[in-house]
């Protein structure tokens, strides 16, 4: 049997932490004791003007295909997730190609939002699965701090900056064992950035815009159901996976969906504290973080999921 | 009736973490017993596994208080 196994793992952090205190002195009205009772995060990473998504994805990637033991040349697929590309075009995909010096494979860019990483790794594994690509490097990379709108204290405090990528090849051990994914495009109006680009000027509102309490309520309910229903696809538990890496958004939507999922918070990866909420980028930072440190070892079963605009959400079960 | 009363007190407790002595009908989330949105928006979502219901988020933003909820859970019950 063929399988989409994890090969490498790398991520990348902008610059130093900023704290809740900094952001504070800066001018934001706010303070750490309201954003860490209501989010946990304590610091996330900020990216100095003019750094570029494709940027992050190189630091990341280079990580990656050294842990992986391969070089950027025997890379046949490059996806990367993201909602704050480099460019409206070409892809943030090409320009990481171009870094990374590999000319030739199939690339492209993945828009799911906080999903994307996700939805990328399972795009990724249907390529190889399928028998058409062997080696797929799969990123999540945003500047979301790019996107903020630095006057509405509700959002500006829970975005961060960073970048993470996984390396999977084709293999005969396992492996991505299942996949779920979703979308449901009639909540599109509760998280958004709702403007475009045309006649050369910002049309509409070039800012995150959310509804904090509905995105809440959302994704809350859209993990816990997409974990249950990914284990299921592959016969087993969700109580009974060793990691869960969940999106990093809100310690509290992740404490919500680990206690509905019968899992204690030993078992949950958990890196909103330092890193805020990086998206795409949130779920391949917290598993390279766990894989680093020594928790996540390899022949464990592993979900990593995501919830994001669109809606977006999805599952990925793996064994490492 | 006092069956939901005590179901609705219960749920309270736990996601507010406050003992179901303190807990009065009149009982305001925010004022009295320390909940903020979010503990709220967890609250409503309680409610709705316990009793198998929807509440719809125009309907929700009026749960303020331990009655209140008790009224619509009441009211609403299938």
């Amino acid at each position: 049997m063929l399988f989409a196994r994890i090969a490498g793992v790398g991520s990348y952090l902008p610059g130093k932490p900023v704290s809740n205190n900094e952001l504070a002195q800066r001018g934001v009205d706010t303070s750490d004791d309201w954003i860490s009772t209501r989010t946990g995060i304590k610091t996330r990473y900020l990216a100095e003007a003019g750094v570029t998504s494709s940027e992050l994805a190189f630091e990341a990637s280079r990580l990656a295909i050294s842990d992986a033991g391969i070089r950027a040349e025997d890379i046949d697929l490059i996806i990367v997730a993201t909602s704050t590309p480099d460019y409206i075009f070409p892809s943030t995909a090409c320009l990481l190609q171009e870094k990374l010096g590999n000319q030739g494979a199939m690339a492209f860019d993945v828009q799911a939002v906080c999903s994307g990483f996700v939805y990328a790794v399972t795009i990724a594994e249907k390529f190889i699965r399928s028998g058409s690509h062997k080696k797929a490097l799969v990123v999540g990379a945003e500047v979301f701090s790019r996107i903020l709108d630095w006057n509405d204290r509700a959002t500006c405090v829970l975005f961060g900056d960073g970048a993470g990528a996984v390396v999977l090849e084709a293999s005969d051990k396992p492996g991505v064992l299942a996949t779920a994914t979703h979308a449901d495009g009639s909540y599109n109006h509760i998280l958004s950035v709702p403007g475009c680009v045309s006649r050369g000027q910002v049309v509409g509102d070039p800012f995150l815009r959310m509804d904090g309490q509905a995105v809440f309520k959302f994704a809350v309910r859209a993990l816990t159901d997409v974990a249950k229903e990914c284990c299921a696809v592959a016969g087993i538990g969700s109580e009974s996976i060793d990691w869960l890496v969940p999106h990093q958004a809100n310690i509290r939507i992740i404490e919500s969906t680990a206690k509905k999922l019968g899992l204690p918070m030993e078992k949950v990866v958990v890196t909103v504290d330092q890193h805020g909420n990086t998206s795409a980028a949130s779920v391949p930072l917290a598993l390279d973080a766990a894989i680093r440190d020594g928790r996540v070892k390899r022949g464990q079963r592993v979900v990593l999921e995501g919830v994001g605009g669109g809606f977006t959400w999805g599952a990925v079960l793996l064994e490492y | 009736m006092e069956n939901i009363e005590q179901r609705v007190k219960k749920i309270v407790a736990e996601q507010l973490g406050v003992n179901e002595a303190d807990i009065k009908n009149e009982s305001s989330f925010v004022d009295d017993l320390g909940a903020d949105s979010l503990d709220t928006v967890e609250l409503v979502m309680a409610l709705e596994e316990e009793f198998e219901c929807e509440i719809p988020d125009d309907q929700a933003e009026k749960i303020t208080s331990v009655q209140q909820a008790i009224d619509y859970v009441v009211n609403n019950k299938k």
